[in-house]
């Protein structure tokens, strides 16, 4: 694998090999010097050109454990607010000689143009309303840990599919680990024919019992003032997630960070079917299994992959 | 063609030997020699008959075809203002590239063709510079700002083949239906680009599976076809003569079709790549030249398109030749402005996807390069004895990979570049003089 751009990009057996390499980085983080020379040496890029908190931070705490070099360059006060494009960033800052670029863009496919602007690998961190794979990879992962398989198991996702890379990015990921999906949320938040992705469409909450996970999305204020919903309370009346709506052997999940009151009601946010915490935690292990994936035993680019006067 | 314009040439003295001429229009498929003498047709002859006269060059026709010249009434020569992008000699070069004969500019450039003395002015640079001839449309509300008329009587006498806020809608149905009423005064056809802002939103793709795949905010079909129903309506109630350009979707076929049978004077065009092309492409490559607007659509929207162009519900194939500027396309989908370049591919596209499946007949398709024309009121192209020589040369056993040597427009933003397409245009013959001529087209003698 030479960048990760799109759970597509990965069949099942991918999937899963990150996902046991990641688990067993998880002994890393329980020592008391949490480092491993694995990616001594190499250097990780973050280039975000949104606001992220916890993705950046999760991507920097994974490299720098891999021992890693990090460097990170944000778009707010850059260049990029001078008129500089992309491919121009792109190409200045791969003069530092990355080995890896862990981008967030909020453009569809740009993660995949940068790849063909860079000698490094790319790591697609969110471009637009497109995918977000390690969120996909690190939500399987916890699922994993919680259910041992998610094979046969039912998933709803919950809220503004249309806004949402990381619904995009896990139809495809828990679909190939052999679940079924079921989108819910508002007609004027689901894309139409997102049916063709072999997931299920419902508008109500009615059947959420049948759901062996509910997968809540973030519901963005803005949503508001394009008539997506009417109001945030119409939302929260008909598909917010609470403590009489989520059943007790029902998994829930949030990408973060959650809205509380809205998409979850603060009593589900806190009980024992939760495991948001265990998202966030499982997102260093699960980016550190990326890292490791696209860079240990890769040759670092534009140097020679030969010993001098061996034959071509 | 009075109120097209262009740089005088040379009229060409010309002998096309034994090329297999075919012209719908006028009823010829079959090999002849065509003599061109003085820039007109002088004689249409069997195979070897003509003689060459003194000082006429010769080209060689055999296992080659001739047609009447193409008619694009849709392109963007971005003149004034974006010749960053186009300018009247390398778009008209790109057309007669691909076997054009006249061109009709859209007027949204930088002024807005929306004043007499902007469009005097053009066409005036346009005699200095177009290889080939070339109209201009004015716009039908002031800056394209949809709220006020221009002046379009006095446009109409300066020379405006038509009148169009091509790029947008004329989205208020009161301005629209005065445009109307003033065209029993100014005359031309009014053309419109149908497209509602409010279901468009801020999509920058078809709206469906792919849109839904890709996470990119969709441009529902609807939001073509119910401002064309509306149009066809008001222009209906005010017998007015209006055309639609850039048709992309089944649903506004449909309502073009009723419209048209409610005995509502409107008329259609498609273009190649809406024809030859669906949003499935954007699987394969999220390629920014494969943006336009309106979007490629689906499958089933192609299809509509194909058998509305077959029982005429579809008058014409214009290109809406868009060019843009490599940086600007060099950008992230989202970001990047809407359009294609489109002459110098044209027939080929649609000749390669269309006619040597078998789905479209030749003959359908070179009356329908060149029916344009007729919207705008010039007279169509004709291999007859006594008309000016409007012609194109093609070798349609000759492929090309498009892109692989260049183009002839200034910008490189074609939908079709990379592809294998088959019919080369060897040679332009345009208002009587040579506009065109592929380097390694043989002549067999000039005497």
């Amino acid at each position: 694998m030479r960048h990760l751009l799109t759970i597509e990009d990965l069949d099942r057996p991918g999937i899963e090999r990150i996902l046991d390499r990641a688990k067993s980085f998880t002994e890393v983080s329980e020592r008391e010097v949490k480092k491993v020379p694995a990616l001594r040496g190499r250097r990780v890029l973050n280039l975000f050109y949104e606001a992220s908190t916890r993705t950046r931070s999760s991507f920097e705490l994974a490299a720098k454990t891999l021992s890693a070099e990090v460097i990170n360059f944000v778009s707010s006060g850059s260049s990029v607010e001078k008129g500089e494009s992309l491919k121009d960033t792109v190409q200045t800052l791969s003069a530092y000689r990355p080995d890896l670029i862990v981008v967030r863009t909020p453009h569809v496919g740009a993660a995949g143009l940068i790849a063909g602007w860079t000698d490094a690998a790319v790591v697609n961190a969110g471009d637009g309303k497109h995918e977000h794979p390690t969120q996909a990879l690190l939500d399987v992962y916890t699922l994993r840990e919680r259910l041992g398989s998610i094979e046969g198991k039912r998933i709803w996702i919950v809220g503004d599919v249309t806004h949402s890379r990381v619904a995009r990015s896990n139809i495809h990921a828990f679909q190939k680990m052999g679940a079924d999906v079921t989108l819910c949320g508002p007609p004027t938040l689901i894309p139409r024919d997102i049916e063709a992705l072999g997931c299920d469409v419902a508008y109500t909450l009615d059947e959420l019992e049948q759901a062996d996970v509910v997968y809540a999305l973030r519901m963005q204020k803005e949503r508001m003032t394009d008539s997506f919903v009417p109001s945030i309370r119409e939302y929260a009346a008909q598909y917010q997630i609470d403590g009489r709506r989520l059943g007790a052997r029902q998994v829930l999940m949030h990408p973060g960070p959650v809205n509380r009151g809205v998409e979850l009601a603060a009593e589900v946010i806190d009980s024992p079917q939760a495991v948001i915490g265990q998202q966030v935690a499982a997102g260093v292990v699960v980016r550190m299994a990326v890292l490791y994936e696209l860079l240990a035993g890769r040759t670092a680019p534009d140097r020679a992959t030969l010993p001098v006067g061996a034959p071509a | 063609m009075s109120r097209l314009d262009h740089r005088a040439q040379p009229p060409a003295d010309l002998l096309i030997r034994g090329a297999r001429v075919l012209d719908p229009r006028e009823g010829i498929d079959r090999e002849h020699d065509v003599l061109v003498r003085d820039g007109e047709i002088a004689e249409i002859g069997a195979p070897n008959s003509i003689d060459a006269p003194d000082g006429a060059e010769v080209l060689d026709g055999e296992g080659r075809h001739l047609f009447p010249g193409f008619v694009d009434p849709h392109v963007h020569l971005r003149t004034p203002g974006q010749e960053h992008k186009e300018d009247l000699d390398s778009g008209t070069r790109a057309a007669a590239a691909g076997g054009y004969v006249a061109v009709v500019a859209m007027p949204n450039t930088d002024p807005t063709v929306d004043s007499a003395p902007v469009l005097r002015s053009l066409r005036e640079a346009a005699r200095r510079e177009a290889r080939i001839p070339v109209g201009f449309m004015a716009s039908i509300t002031r800056g394209l700002d949809g709220e006020a008329l221009t002046e379009m009587a006095e446009l109409a006498d300066a020379g405006a083949l038509g009148f169009t806020d091509d790029g947008k809608p004329v989205h208020r149905a009161g301005i629209l239906r005065k445009a109307l009423q003033y065209q029993r005064l100014a005359g031309r056809i009014l053309c419109l680009h149908e497209e509602d802002p409010t279901l468009s939103g801020r999509g920058v793709m078809h709206e469906g599976e792919v849109s839904a795949r890709l996470g990119l905010a969709g441009i529902p079909s609807i939001s073509e076809s119910t401002l064309i129903a509306r149009d066809a309506s008001l222009a209906g109630y005010e017998d007015g003569r209006i055309h639609i350009q850039h048709l992309s979707a089944r649903e506004s076929v449909a309502a073009i079709a009723e419209a048209k049978a409610r005995g509502v004077r409107i008329t259609a065009e498609a273009s190649p790549h809406h024809l030859t092309l669906t949003h499935e492409a954007l699987l394969e490559r999220l390629d920014t030249r494969l943006k336009m607007n309106p979007p490629l659509r689906s499958e089933d929207d192609r299809q509509a398109l194909i058998a509305g162009l077959l029982d005429g519900t579809i008058d014409c194939i214009a290109t809406d030749h868009a060019p843009h500027a490599r940086e600007e396309k060099e950008v992230p989908f989202e970001e990047a402005p809407m359009g294609t370049t489109g002459l110098e591919t044209a027939f080929a596209a649609v000749y390669t996807e269309l006619v040597l499946p078998g789905v479209l007949p030749l003959e359908l398709v070179v009356d329908k390069l060149s029916a344009g024309a007729a919207l705008v009121d010039l007279p169509l192209p004709a291999v007859r004895r006594g008309e000016p020589a409007n012609l194109c040369l093609l070798d349609l056993e000759s492929s090309f990979e498009v892109g692989e040597a260049g183009y002839e427009s200034r910008s490189e933003n074609c939908c079709f570049a990379g592809r294998r397409l088959h019919g080369r245009v060897l040679a332009t013959v345009a208002a009587g003089a040579v506009a065109y001529r592929r380097r390694a087209l043989s002549v067999v003698g000039a005497a």
